[in-house]
């Protein structure tokens, strides 16, 4: 008998059956999206999919992770201890948050040693605006009404994302962000009603996070090639431009109950459209911050590598001690 | 004695709750007892503090999650015991933890010590956790029943702060060799503090007297009985550190109090008598 005749043969049927499985897959893939269903971690998916979702999930987990800085910078100082409490409270659903998604794109195939570490070596990218640093307590106000916000915005949709895990981690968070945004606008207007220096820390706030919080939904629709294959793959459910104007008409009412000013000279109703017509950003700001150029984009990464390696001992004690407690079992089972 | 209204022990107890019930109340603590709760208090506020220190900056994203948990606790018991506090004095939970001065605070100087590193904090998180174990179950059933309420809910969450530490006593005593110096020197570190958990002072048998306060002596029995054994079975060493002189309830601190304060009040002292 002819051992390599067989073995050719058994390959060539194992790449038939593997096609044929490829072809099922992919006309299931198609009916899954095309019916707006869930695809789940078993089914197959095209790579292109697999990997785009794993950047977007992973980045997503990273920006919570990195959220946690400019925040956690006033716990200590907060002027109140309910304000405490709440900033505290907020900074930790910030780790959770970033929990659900690493777990989510480790159904992927990606695991979270990979995804920290592409993290604190400076390769995976995050949302730009956590570069930004909070020098004053207003920003607490500022990143829970406007960060927060804006991450909502972009968010909601997401709970209907093709891909099932990503889409369960998206509902509970975004449960939560609403919290957070709440929170932010009561830091805002409890200043807006206080002294005048502290009504004058809250402008100042705003007017420096307004634009940065604008540019959160990515370029303009003309400059972001990727959108279209997301929208088919049911990843993304609606153009950066057309979610940075519901952010925007959102905003306006929350201003004038809060008294503060955009500021966005170009900000005016427009009747014909049915939407408010805002002015131009300084989209070369956002390309300096993303290209690593911002305030704070070195210390952040860089903290987040210092926790990580200043904890790396507490890591290797807790895996040797599990090691040798199954070791243990082990032995008391035989 | 006193100030036994059944319902508060029976509802959910928030520092919220907590103000309305008093500010409708003329059943007000006297001033030993609100200096009583003002300890406990601050032993709750400062450890806060410093957990909260360790946001972001944890061995791992759980641990964030986890020392985050154990700091919000304790500043809820904190602020439950201010604001009880504060209503002898016309003051808010506030007003007591950002506008007195470092020979006001009472707390025991365990809970100022800085952080330390991992194996420091748990030492330190663990020393703390068994004595508040042992206080809060005898405090819940003390004849102040505000005390007594505000004792019983912190009862329930120090147990799982307990747990959680005696965990990492194990895992870092056991786990590796570096881990297991870390984890002893932690303990050398912090072990001289303990000694004035569990030392008497005259306004505080005074209140025991009444049966509003928990002896504080009365409460090493079971630290001797679980923590020694603990360390033991972890690998570790008792340490023979001496006591410090203490004198954290007479206002006496260590130096680590100040800075903390300072950091700690620095934006409310910029604007006084503003809210937030
Ligand atoms: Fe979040
Ligand atoms: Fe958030």
């Amino acid at each position: 008998m002819n051992t390599t005749t067989d073995v050719t043969t058994d390959a060539r049927a194992d790449a038939r059956a593997a096609q044929i499985a490829d072809e099922a897959g992919e006309r299931r893939f198609n009916e899954l999206l095309a019916s707006e269903s869930r695809v789940e971690p078993s089914d197959w998916m095209p790579e292109g999919y697999r990997k785009t979702l794993i950047r977007q999930i992973s980045q997503h987990g990273h920006s919570e992770i990195i959220g946690m800085q400019p925040e956690s910078n006033w716990i200590a100082r907060a002027p109140s201890l309910k304000r405490k409490a709440i900033l505290m409270a907020k900074v930790q659903d910030e780790a959770g948050h970033g929990l659900y998604l690493y777990s989510a794109a480790q159904t992927l195939g990606v695991d979270r040693e990979t995804m920290f570490d592409q993290l604190i070596t400076g390769k995976a990218k995050y949302s730009s605006i956590f570069n930004y640093t909070t020098p004053t307590w207003a920003d607490m106000g500022s990143i829970g009404w406007l960060v927060d916000g804006a991450a909502i915005c972009n968010q909601v949709p997401l709970c209907r994302v093709s891909y099932g895990p990503y889409g369960r981690a998206m509902v509970r968070i975004c449960k939560e962000e609403s919290f957070h945004q709440r929170q932010g606008f009561e830091i805002l207007l409890e200043l807006m009603r206080g002294t005048d220096a502290q009504k004058e820390m809250a402008q100042e706030s705003v007017n420096r996070w307004y634009a940065p919080a604008l540019m959160m939904f990515g370029p303009p629709d003309e400059d972001s090639p990727n959108s279209k294959q997301s929208m088919a793959w049911n990843i993304k459910r609606f153009s950066n431009d057309d979610l940075r104007q519901r952010f925007v008409d959102m905003l306006v009412p929350q201003a004038e109950i809060l008294g503060v000013t955009l500021p966005d000279a170009a900000l005016r109703w427009n009747e014909e459209r049915g939407h408010y017509d805002f002015g131009d950003l300084d989209w070369s700001e956002f390309h300096e911050v993303l290209a690593g150029r911002g305030p704070a984009n070195t210390i952040r990464v860089s903290r987040r590598r210092e926790a990580h390696e200043n904890g790396a001992w507490v890591r290797e004690a807790a895996r040797a001690y599990a090691d040798a407690q199954a070791e243990s079992r082990r032995g008391l089972v035989a | 004695m006193s100030h036994s209204t059944n319902h508060i022990a029976s509802t959910a107890i928030t520092p919220e709750s907590i103000a309305q019930s008093l500010a409708s109340s003329s059943d007000l603590p006297d001033v030993a007892v609100a200096t009583y709760a003002l300890g406990l208090g601050d032993d709750a506020l400062v450890l806060a503090q410093r957990l909260g220190e360790w946001i972001a900056r944890a061995p791992e994203l759980e641990e964030d999650v986890a020392l985050g948990n154990i700091g919000l606790d304790q500043l809820g018991h904190a602020r439950s015991f201010l604001t009880y506090a504060g209503s002898a004095f016309g003051k808010t939970e506030d007003e007591l933890a950002y506008f007195r001065d470092e020979p006001e605070f009472l707390n025991h100087q365990l809970f100022e010590q800085p952080n330390g590193d991992f194996a420091q904090t748990i030492a330190k998180q663990m020393i703390a956790s068994v004595y508040f174990v042992a206080l809060y179950r005898g405090l819940a059933a003390s004849n102040d029943a505000m005390l007594a309420a505000i004792a019983a809910k912190a009862a329930k969450e120090v147990d799982y702060h307990l747990d959680h530490c005696v965990q990492w006593v194990k895992r870092l005593g056991l786990g590796t060799a570096e881990s297991n110096r870390r984890m002893q020197r932690g303990l050398e570190v912090m072990w001289a503090f303990a000694d004035e958990l569990f030392r008497s002072d005259a306004p505080t048998d005074s209140l025991v007297a009444l049966g509003i306060a928990v002896s504080p002596s009365s409460l090493r029995p079971a630290f001797d009985a679980l923590v020694p054994p603990l360390i033991v079975a972890s690998g570790l060493t008792v340490p023979v550190t001496t006591f410090t002189r203490g004198g954290g309830r007479a206002g006496l601190h260590s130096e680590s109090l100040g800075p903390l304060l300072a950091e700690m009040q620095v934006l409310a002292r910029a604007h006084p008598g503003a809210s937030w």
